[in-house]
């Protein structure tokens, strides 16, 4: 993903968190793979919240064929205080953390608001990773086998 | 799929730990985990059964350092190895860029290895993914125990296509990281192959 439609989405995300009143907005890959996040982290560990979002939504996914559904768009969990509310949008899972100061409903709305424009924006994304060329060659085309080596040494 | 972020130059490689039950999948990431620098590591997160089976996964996020000016983060997770929780198993190979086969080198465990890598053969290719394609290492753990069966006549039968045999004492240590640099090796050049 390129600087530009980094910024593109995080202005998105930073949207979704003020007009839903929440703590935290969290973008996730359905592999387990993090790739932006805004709001107030604190002390949360946001690499094990990907992971373990990823390993929910592919389990509630599996429940889904079980019963003849494709998958489950949205799941939330409501905690006393904190509660979740994810959103699949295609390959991506949009995370919202919140508390009292906002709403399931209000999460719900203004996600679901939110994902076509997301939807978007990640189609944009793909296609600019089909259309790289020879010129935008990755950074790692000569990596050396003494690079990789070195990384265990620093461990 | 290794997943590079240019915005803040980081790249995710998912490596899973595949074998069957009781082989040692996560005594090595609970090794790996109690050796590591707390600043390269994140928590180890096990969602297990009340008797300490591996219930869903393992995962534990290993930074290993920059290389081209990139931070290099691996997601190790383990799969359950008890044949009947298989809907969970296949779930964690999602978007998986290098596999571990820890084999139990116990003569009594022999056919519960080659079971748990035909399903994962089969679990492979139900994601689209060829066993023969991907990084891949073969371990061959608990070489202290009384009954082992020789290495070179598991090789023989555990070996898919000359990957790398790693001889390990998961409780110990010996061979752990040995088997994460091998797996973890073969991810990065494939990045310089793509």
């Amino acid at each position: 993903m390129r600087e530009q439609r980094y910024h593109q989405i995080k202005a998105v995300m930073a949207r979704l968190r003020l007009d839903c009143a929440a703590r935290l907005v969290v973008l996730v890959d359905k592999d387990g793979q993090q790739i932006a996040v805004h709001g107030e982290l604190g002390e949360l560990d946001t690499t094990s919240l990907a992971s373990l979002v990823a390993g929910n939504v592919a389990a509630t996914g599996g429940m889904a064929k079980l019963i003849g559904e494709r998958e489950f768009p949205t799941l939330s969990h409501e905690g006393e205080r904190e509660s979740i509310h994810i959103s699949v949008i295609g390959r991506v899972l949009l995370v919202v953390v919140f508390d009292d100061r906002s709403s399931l409903g209000l999460v719900k709305l203004r996600s679901k608001q939110i994902s076509q424009e997301l939807a978007a924006a990640f189609a944009e994304i793909e296609r600019d990773s089909e259309s790289a060329t020879g010129t935008d060659a990755l950074p790692f085309d000569e990596i050396t086998d003494e690079e990789i080596d070195s990384l265990f040494s620093q461990t | 799929m290794t997943f590079i972020n240019y915005a803040s130059r980081e790249i995710n490689c998912k490596i899973v730990y595949y074998g069957p039950g009781l082989c040692g999948k996560t005594t090595n990431l609970q090794y790996i985990y109690d050796s590591t620098a707390t600043q390269a590591k994140g928590k180890l997160i096990s969602l297990a059964t009340e008797s300490d089976r591996t219930l869903f996964f393992d995962f534990m996020p290993l930074e290993l350092g920059t290389v081209r000016g990139f931070k290099t983060r691996f997601h190790l997770y383990t799969v359950p190895g008890q044949v009947f929780y298989e809907a969970s198993r296949k779930l964690i190979l999602k978007g998986v860029d290098g596999v571990v086969f820890v084999a139990d080198s116990q003569e009594e465990r022999m056919d519960a290895n080659l079971e748990s890598l035909h399903n994962l053969e089969e679990n492979l290719r139900s994601y689209s993914y060829d066993l023969m394609k991907i990084p891949y290492v073969l371990q061959l753990n608990k070489r202290d125990l009384p009954n082992v069966i020789p290495t070179s006549d598991l090789t023989v039968e555990l070996q898919r296509k000359g990957e790398p045999v790693i001889e390990a004492i998961a409780s110990s240590g010996q061979g752990v990281f040995d088997t994460l640099k091998a797996v973890a090796k073969q991810v990065l050049t494939e990045l310089r192959k793509s």
